[in-house]
């Protein structure tokens, strides 16, 4: 009767609600008396803001209130979003404010909100609102903003050098100094926004009644934007409440707490109204936080037998405006290059640049795409100057499984070293080879070029680490209903968490998946909680899960052999009561075990009982988990338009004990997905002046139906030894190594015109001017991709 | 900034609804918030995401480009009448949840509405046609794979059943 669900393809809890349209997204929240906002925003990428006029605005009809940083200063403690993740690093401190004051830095930041009776009358008064604006020079380029005479992205600051720091060991410049090979290369990276379907959006409502503030905002992270929240208006942590409903897609950026989410709040506060703000596409261009460009200086040394000696070099990389969550982005880029290969000497310079642009925040991968794409072209450019096959030299560099768990000598950015848990890269390599006919690919190619056609095959090993620390919480609780109620500080944005962490807790308990509820993501719900954000979620709020769940099971068959008069031995779960295994009339349900715990008064508990049937757990696991994996990519350039068509895309990916296949599947396609977008269309596009020039979805190209292929993906299950249950994550998996792989691969299909893959994303126009300008051909319109 | 109105009178999912409507409300708004059916969803307000795709006398339209007035007298179906009923789900839903076709189910009824059109027109798709016809619909969680693998699915057993 008992079934395990741990490791099984059940369909999701959450599908039925969302297939009806009866999901809970934030602008699903309708509440009596409700307002809406809208934002005025700066259309200047810098300018001083020398005075505001709401006067024209606040006389439309319906219009309730126009709030600057000025009316809002009164309420609160302190004017700026102390958000930044700490490190040592840093050169000078640039908070977001809850609102631009005399000084707006990027074009979109939030000036002035407009609260009225609907969205329309907000939108109609936001462009009555006169702010004069005197324009500034902006800083565009974040190698420029670098150079000692660039324009100033803030007017009071010292120059525009956020941060600086170095990741090294080993001695670098000695190992290339007697290095039998040295090759430079010059990469750019560029990775656009995360482009959830459903853009930001938060209601927030002041409970006179309890004195309560709620907000309810698609957030990765509610406990802290409830501590946020408490920090910027003084309020006790028992008077707000933080509420992530459905979320339509995070993929990083609704990890951030926004000037959007205070303004709502106070504006509710003040207005005693609840009041209700919907983030619209163009806003997400220009407000919601994105990932941009790195440009990479970087040097390989190897040996005569393509061994890496060192690698060495330098990284710019654009911050934005503001910081809106630390220096993480450089630090994982510069982690990930020699991540999972022996390198023994290691240096990589750090400059972190303001520029007057949205603020930079991690995007699905968190700069592990750009880290795998300079070591995998690195490697690429050593197989190609020693005339040995590629997969050869990743092979010979990669850390074997013998050397598992292998402590790395980087320090994780909370100054741990990073230790390589498990795993079995070239075996994974070897595999993802033979399931994508690498070996055989060599008489594919010369038969399309015999006919006319340029294909190419790549490859890109990746390795991420998962489930970042320091815990997630998990309660787990039998209520007198019957019902296995957990809650916990995760936070789901659409992976399937739900169901997830209900197979984990139903493993427990006979596998009755229907006797669990499961809820997430409510500062109220659980005390503690961290939230969605690198690939975290299984790992940690999986394992607190387990732990909890089987403590409980522990008490409930303890109690239930006392209630049966029987052994703990005999008894099994079936459905939601506990029964004597063979004996159908001999049983107790959940329910009754949990109203006999739950007391009466004037009579004693079972013996040696405690009161309740539940379990909190926090478990701490610092190390993080490390997921690997090798894709392969088999792509067609056509040479006159320099279109790319992917023929085939393999990959084997080890994320440990898989929970669901199902699921697993989903996140691995729709990381897939993300990084050809990445790879060959996505474009977060600013001119010289910081102006974004790609404000809708003409303009910036999202993966559709017709450019994705068909991915083959397959799975090894190396557990992870850090938790109890074996996983790691899987949420970032999936975009890692895409760019790295197709790049790789488009550079094989044109190896007979010599064409260098050096920058991403990879346009077709700029590519058919590579191949023109390759083979001595007129090619008409140069590409515009921002690379300079 | 007009506050013109006008009355109008929409079927949506079978039912008549009279409203007094600003002329300038979109069809989408007139859907989720004059009407309460919120499983219509906007994603990008310039016709591209798809999100908002019902149909109007049976065709596929933006519902985000699409005024409230223009869908006066006219018959809206939406992703709240798709299922026969709080039971059972329609093959294409199931489908859905057996395929894996949907992670954050934002872009999913917008989805599913596109294909309810497709699979009426043409019955025994192949995958190279459900993908020109899932073109106009952006998801940004499923790579598209389980959405190609649903519909198709599906397709195949509403011709089973006789329902396509």
């Amino acid at each position: 009767m008992t079934a395990s669900v741990f490791g099984q393809p059940v369909t999701r809890r959450e599908d039925g609600d969302l297939l009806r349209g009866k999901g809970r997204f934030v602008d699903d929240i309708s509440l009596p008396g409700m307002l809406e906002a809208a934002f005025v925003r700066s259309p200047f990428a810098h300018a001083t803001i020398r005075g505001i006029d709401k006067t024209a605005a606040l006389a439309l009809p319906g219009v309730h209130a126009v709030y600057t940083l000025q009316d809002f200063m009164p309420h609160l403690v302190t004017e700026r979003l102390v958000v930044g993740l700490p490190s040592k690093s840093y050169k000078q401190d640039r908070n977001r404010p809850v609102l631009a004051n005399d000084e707006t830095v990027h074009v979109g930041e939030a000036v002035a909100i407009v609260v009225a009776d609907n969205r329309y009358i907000a939108e109609d008064a936001a462009a009555l609102v006169e702010v004069d604006y005197e324009a500034l020079p902006a800083a565009s380029d974040c190698r420029e903003a670098l150079a000692a005479e660039a324009p100033l992205v803030h007017r009071n600051a010292p120059h525009n050098l956020l941060a600086e720091f170095a990741m090294a060991y080993g001695d670098v410049d000695a190992a290339f100094a007697n290095a039998p090979h040295v090759f430079r290369e010059s990469l750019f990276q560029h990775r656009g926004g995360s482009h959830s379907i459903e853009c930001r959006g938060a209601v927030a409502a002041h409970d006179a009644v309890e004195d309560r503030l709620t907000l309810w905002s698609s957030t990765q992270m509610p406990h802290a934007a409830q501590r946020l929240l408490c920090d910027l208006l003084g309020r006790d942590e028992n008077r707000v409440r933080v509420v992530a409903p459905d979320l339509g897609g995070g993929f990083g950026p609704k990890l951030i707490f926004y000037p959007e989410d205070a303004a709502v709040a106070l504006a509710a506060l003040l207005l005693a109204r609840p009041v209700k703000w919907i983030e619209d596409r163009r806003e997400h261009f220009v407000a919601t936080t994105q990932e941009r460009d790195q440009y990479w200086e970087v040097e390989i040394a190897v040996d005569g037998d393509a061994r890496i000696l060192g690698i060495r070099g330098d990284l710019i990389h654009d911050h934005g405006a503001y910081t809106a969550r630390g220096v993480n982005l450089p630090h994982n880029s510069a982690e990930t290059v020699p991540l999972q290969y022996e390198v023994p000497n290691y240096r990589m310079n750090i400059r972190v640049a303001l520029t007057n642009k949205v603020p930079v925040t991690p995007v699905r991968g968190a700069g592990h795409p750009q880290g795998t794409f300079v070591m995998e072209r690195l490697l690429d450019r050593v197989a190609r100057e020693l005339k040995l096959d590629r997969a050869e030299v990743r092979r010979r560099n990669l850390i074997p499984a013998a050397s598992m768990p292998y402590t790395t000598k980087l320090k994780a950015r909370g100054g741990l070293p990073v230790v390589l848990d498990s795993g079995d890269y070239p075996a994974c390599q070897d595999d993802a080879l033979t399931r994508a006919g690498w070996h055989d690919f060599a008489a594919r190619q010369q038969a399309a070029r015999a006919a006319g056609r340029y294909l190419g095959i790549g490859l890109a090993n990746y390795c991420k680490g998962t489930g970042r620390g320091p815990f997630e919480s998990a309660t787990v609780r039998v209520a007198p209903s019957g019902k296995v109620h957990v809650y916990s500080g995760a936070v789901a944005m659409g992976q399937g968490t739900r169901t997830m962490l209900a197979q984990v807790v139903a493993e427990q308990f006979g596998g009755a998946l229907d006797n669990v509820t499961v809820t997430l993501g409510d500062s109220a719900a659980i005390a503690m909680g961290i939230g969605g954000s690198n690939s975290r979620q299984s790992v940690l709020a999986g394992s607190s899960a387990h732990l909890a769940a089987i403590t409980v099971r522990k008490k409930v068959l303890k109690i239930a052999a006392h209630l049966l008069e029987a052994p703990e031995a005999e008894l099994e779960f079936v459905g939601d009561s506990v029964r004597v295994r063979n004996s159908a009339d001999r049983f107790v349900t959940l329910g009754e075990i949990a109203r006999s715990v739950a007391g009466t008064a004037g009579y004693s508990l079972p013996p040696d009982v405690t009161p309740g049937l539940e379990a909190s757990e926090h478990l701490v696991i610092d190390d993080m988990a490390h997921a690997n994996g090798t894709v392969v990519a088999e792509v067609e350039v056509d040479i006159e338009t320099g279109a790319v068509k992917i023929l085939k895309f393999t990959g084997v990916h080890d994320c440990g004990r898989i929970i669901n296949p199902l699921l697993v599947e989903g996140q691995i396609l729709g990381g897939t997905a993300h990084g050809l977008g990445n790879a060959l269309f996505e474009w977060m596009g600013y001119d010289e002046n910081a102006q974004p020039v790609t404000t809708n979805y003409g303009e910036y190209l999202l993966m559709t139906a017709t450019e994705m292929p068909h991915i083959d993906n397959f799975y090894r299950e190396t557990p992870s030894p850090l938790n109890p249950l074996g996983v790691k994550g899987v949420g970032e998996c999936g975009v890692v190594p895409v760019t790295a792989a197709i790049a790789s691969a488009i550079e094989d299909a044109l190896s007979p015109f010599g064409v260098i893959i050096a920058h991403a994303p990879i346009f077709p126009a700029r590519l058919a001017a590579m191949i023109a300008q390759a083979r001595g051909v007129k090619f008409g319109a140069a590409a515009t991709d921002g690379a300079g | 900034m007009t506050t013109e109105t006008r009355s109008i009178a929409v079927t949506v999912n079978g039912m008549r609804h009279e409203r007094e409507v600003e002329v300038r409300l979109t069809l989408a708004d007139l859907l989720r918030h004059r009407l309460g059916l919120t499983g219509t969803h906007i994603g990008c307000e310039h016709g591209v995401c798809g999100a908002c795709t019902v149909l109007c006398n049976g065709q596929s339209v933006r519902a985000c480009l699409m005024l409230a007035v223009q869908a006066d007298g006219k018959e809206v179906s939406t992703v709240e009448g798709l299922a026969p009923d709080a039971q059972h789900l329609h093959p294409l839903q199931q489908a859905f949840s057996s395929h894996h076709g949907l992670q954050c189910g934002f872009c999913t009824p917008g989805i599913l509405m596109t294909l309810v059109e497709f699979l009426r027109e043409n019955p025994a798709p192949t995958e190279a046609e459900v993908r020109v016809a899932l073109s106009g619909n952006l998801c940004r969680c499923t790579g598209y794979q389980g959405i190609v693998a649903a519909a198709l699915d599906a397709a195949q057993r509403m011709r089973a059943a006789g329902q396509a």
